[in-house]
């Protein structure tokens, strides 16, 4: 059986996949990877399922080992990844030779940097999936020396790059009115929409807080409300004011009154924003947000008819002597 | 899409939420995911670019009318659990504070709790955490104003009328009053979870000697009967 051999990696790194959906009236929540598109991108990279599981790397990469010739797909957060001292372009899919290390550092901008496998890993499904999720117990945190066995891998296309729109800086997030928006009154709701937030320094796979100056957000009543339903994107306010994003991994249940809700195609921006990034929030209709998701979602189908070719810089490739330049132009399939 | 049957927990509202949740999962709509349901509402999760939410709030208000939910029967094929639990010690150490808080010994505070079977109202916020209730009014107590760094699965803690059983580790702003070896959530297992909505429990008292030789037991020694 083949594997990959983990010889370093960051802390809170762990396989994620598309989640487990199915389990909300048990008090599972669905859970996956914290930026989804990424692992739609790795998929589209490599002309796999996008429910193929990768590996998520928060913030710190690693260093990895293949003991067959593999191709990887790198996206999220874009972070300085090389084999032998090559350095591999990020959103890009690349073929790492049988023992030779494949380093990634650490998130140049962004947060959640994803390394993808042709072929992903062959560890068994529980419950409908391979995502780890911490708060239920369920799979655990990549440790070096760690090996996860690898999937029979059917493709063989590397060198093809997707051209992404950098979403790990933050910025205007937009969303729509959730359950106890109205609660809020409409000062709260304008002061809310027009307050610039960083992004705090604590965030992870359940939720991301946000600070802002000024007086919070807290509302009459706010900490009576009945416990409700929950959903990736809800902003809760917490019991000092500020607003705390849920994320992928976030309980199913939760008593904090909800100002709005992100919509889903906004979240991955929320995952990928580092600590300290401005966040604004825009507030659009139901209806505008259903028209945006299904041009995201469209966007995203077409994700494996957008990859190109590889364009390296001629100063990256050590032999330039040795490709066939005649028509002044790499083929894009140098990797394999 | 949320169906909610009370601004509070009561009791018909519970039952309307658990029947109701039933019903639209009977309907099979295209475009409708998965359902679940709080302690008084029901949720619709669908895919609004397949169901517009015109449509389905449509679909669910037709089927609100049909009937009177607040009157609907508990599911059924539900149990009665009988779970072995240490009240109080180092084990279950609020105890004492928790009867306090609710003017009563801890003697009175344990018969209290472990007289009558409490219902699962619904299960959420983690794996196969089950809200337990209604308890007598004088349990009509405050979470506390701090958190409890950290419970371990298996606590029994107390508030507002209800007990939650706990399933992971995990900080609690609830009081720590029993320790049972129940493990709720086994991922491994078919199926994974123990409890049901509408499941009635009831936390018998044991010494605390006698949870050490359950914990090798992912039942924690509960036992149940259907009732019928």
């Amino acid at each position: 059986m083949t594997s990959l051999r983990i010889q370093r990696i960051g802390p809170g790194a762990s396989l994620q996949d598309l989640g487990r959906p199915g389990w909300l009236a048990q008090g599972l929540s669905r859970g996956g990877a914290a930026d989804r598109l990424a692992l739609y991108e790795g998929a589209a990279l490599l002309g796999q399922d996008p429910g193929t599981a990768a590996i998520e790397l928060p913030g710190a990469g690693g260093v990895f080992v293949f003991d067959r010739d593999a191709r990887v797909a790198l996206t999220g957060a874009p972070m300085a990844a090389s084999v032998e001292g090559q350095a591999l372009v990020w959103n890009a899919s690349h073929l790492v030779p049988a023992g030779t290390p494949l380093e990634i550092g650490a998130a140049r901008a962004g947060v959640y940097g994803y390394l993808h496998v042709g072929g992903g890993f062959d560890v068994p499904s529980v419950m409908g999936g391979r995502s780890a999720q911490f708060t239920a117990g369920l799979g655990a945190a990549l440790q070096a020396g760690d090996s996860l066995p690898l999937g029979a891998d059917p493709g063989s296309v590397t060198g093809q790059a997707l051209d992404v729109d950098p979403r790990g800086s933050g910025g205007t997030i937009r969303v729509v009115p959730s359950l106890q928006t109205p609660m809020f009154g409409e000062a709260t709701l304008d002061r809310f929409a027009q307050t610039t937030f960083a992004r705090d320094a604590r965030a992870n796979r359940m939720g991301v807080r946000l600070n802002s100056d000024g007086e919070g957000f807290l509302v009459e009543g706010g900490l009576s409300v009945v416990s409700e339903v929950i959903t990736p994107g809800d902003i809760q306010v917490t019991g000092d004011g500020a607003p705390y994003v849920l994320m992928s991994e976030c309980q199913t249940t939760g008593g904090y009154p909800r100002i709005a809700t992100v919509i889903p195609c906004d979240l991955p921006r929320v995952a990928q924003a580092p600590a300290g990034a401005q966040i604004r929030f825009a507030f659009v209709t139901l209806d505008e947000a259903v028209e945006i998701e299904r041009r995201a979602l469209a966007a995203r189908a077409a994700l494996p008819r957008a990859t190109s070719a590889l364009v390296r810089d001629p100063h990256d490739i050590p032999d330039l002597l040795s490709y066939q330049l005649i028509s002044g132009v790499i083929a894009g399939d140098e990797d394999q | 899409m949320l169906v909610s049957f009370g601004p509070a927990l009561s009791e018909p509202a519970n039952r309307a939420a658990l029947a109701f949740r039933s019903a639209v999962e009977a309907e099979g709509w295209e475009g409708v995911s998965e359902t679940t349901t709080s302690l008084v509402s029901a949720c619709v999760v669908f895919d609004p670019l397949t169901l517009a939410h015109a449509d389905l709030s449509a679909r669910l208000m037709a089927l609100i009318a049909r009937h009177d939910w607040f009157a609907a029967a508990l599911p059924e094929g539900r149990r009665r659990w009988q779970v072995p639990t240490v009240y109080g010690t180092d084990l279950a150490p609020q105890l004492a504070e928790a009867a306090q808080v609710a003017g009563l010994t801890e003697g009175e505070a344990i018969a209290s709790l472990s007289a009558q079977p409490v219902r699962v109202q619904t299960i959420g916020f983690s794996p196969g955490m089950p809200y337990l209730g209604q308890l007598p009014p004088v349990w009509d107590i405050p979470r506390q104003q701090d958190l409890t760094p950290t419970v371990p699965a298996g606590a029994l803690v107390v508030a507002v009328r209800q007990l939650v059983l706990f399933s992971v580790t995990t900080p609690t702003g609830w009081r720590h009053v029993g320790q049972t070896a129940l493990q709720l959530f086994q991922p491994e297992a078919e199926p994974p979870f123990v409890l049901r909505p509408g499941d009635e429990v009831q936390f018998v008292p044991v010494e605390r000697a006698a949870l050490e030789p359950l914990q090798d037991d992912p039942m924690g020694g509960a036992t149940y009967q259907v009732i019928s």
